[in-house]
């Protein structure tokens, strides 16, 4: 991934942040490419499941692209994200087992993403804490190393 | 489509992301013979593409649909040599640990594309 160049933007695919990018990665082509067929095909049979779903698709295709992309302010606008995305999956989640009339079929966030291995409302927490820190580690620590993993001679003598 | 190579297909990606979830574990970044098991996993995966539009030229309807069938049978394709691809931009133990997470992802298309085709 084409880093070099621009080396000076906080680096937010270093470390866990390559596993991250995975997952996300895997939730935009699933839930784009499920909703751009349900939406196609059977739109009619529950409108709203799959226009969420969609909408999920386009919130995990944002997130993923400010992780690759890198910089201060991905970073804030991947936060945010992330913040809506666990607010969706536990409002959807939530209005899903409450009222289950109104999903006639699923969406991506249904039953808080258990479809998904409860994915979906386990990556917005991590990736969350995994943004926090980003700023933190680039700022004191040199570049060159790791992230994630701890520089020996930047840590002071006990 | 054919059962036992989904199933072969599941039980190497598992296997894959067993060892690759070791190595993570090891705090070691994915090495050769790691490529090689991964380059293994994608060939069952591409046989496992050709044999699906072999049975659909022949004829033979998925139960939930062929767009989605396919679909999933190229995600399946794609999914560990993406990862392969990861790993080798990151060195380190999450490297390891993406290969390890594509290989569960992989297993789970599995299962999904045993439900989607209809047993």
């Amino acid at each position: 991934m084409a880093v070099d160049g621009k080396s000076r933007r906080t680096r937010l695919i270093g470390g866990p942040g390559i596993l991250l990018v995975w997952l996300y990665g895997v939730m935009v082509v699933g839930a784009v490419s499920r909703s751009a067929v349900q939406i196609a095909t059977e739109f009619d049979k529950a409108p709203l499941a799959y226009s969420l779903s969609a909408v999920a698709g386009l919130v995990y295709g944002f997130i993923t692209y400010s992780l690759v992309r890198g910089g201060e302010r991905a970073r804030r606008a991947a936060l945010v994200c992330c913040a809506a995305e666990l607010a969706g999956v536990l409002i959807v989640g939530t209005w899903t087992l409450v009222e289950p009339s109104a999903f006639p079929d699923a969406t991506v966030w249904s039953d808080y993403g258990m479809g998904y291995l409860f994915i979906p409302v386990l990556l917005p927490v991590t990736a969350m804490f995994w943004l926090r820190g980003a700023r933190a580690r680039t700022a004191g620590a040199e570049r060159g190393t790791a992230p994630g993993r701890r520089d020996p001679a930047a840590e002071p003598d006990a | 489509m054919l059962v036992a190579l989904t199933v072969a297909t599941a039980v190497a990606a598992l296997v894959l992301a067993a060892w690759c979830g070791w190595a993570a574990y090891r705090d070691e970044p994915t090495k050769d013979w790691h490529f090689i098991g991964m380059a293994v996993v994608s060939l069952l995966a591409l046989v496992q593409l050709v044999v699906g539009i072999v049975q659909l030229a022949r004829g033979e309807d998925p139960e939930q649909g062929t767009t989605i069938f396919v679909a999933y049978l190229i995600g399946a394709f794609a999914c560990v040599p993406a990862v392969a691809f990861m790993s080798l931009a990151e060195r380190t133990r999450w490297g390891s640990a993406t290969v390890a997470a594509g290989g569960v992802v992989l297993a789970v298309l599995q299962v999904r594309l045993y439900d989607i085709w209809g047993g």
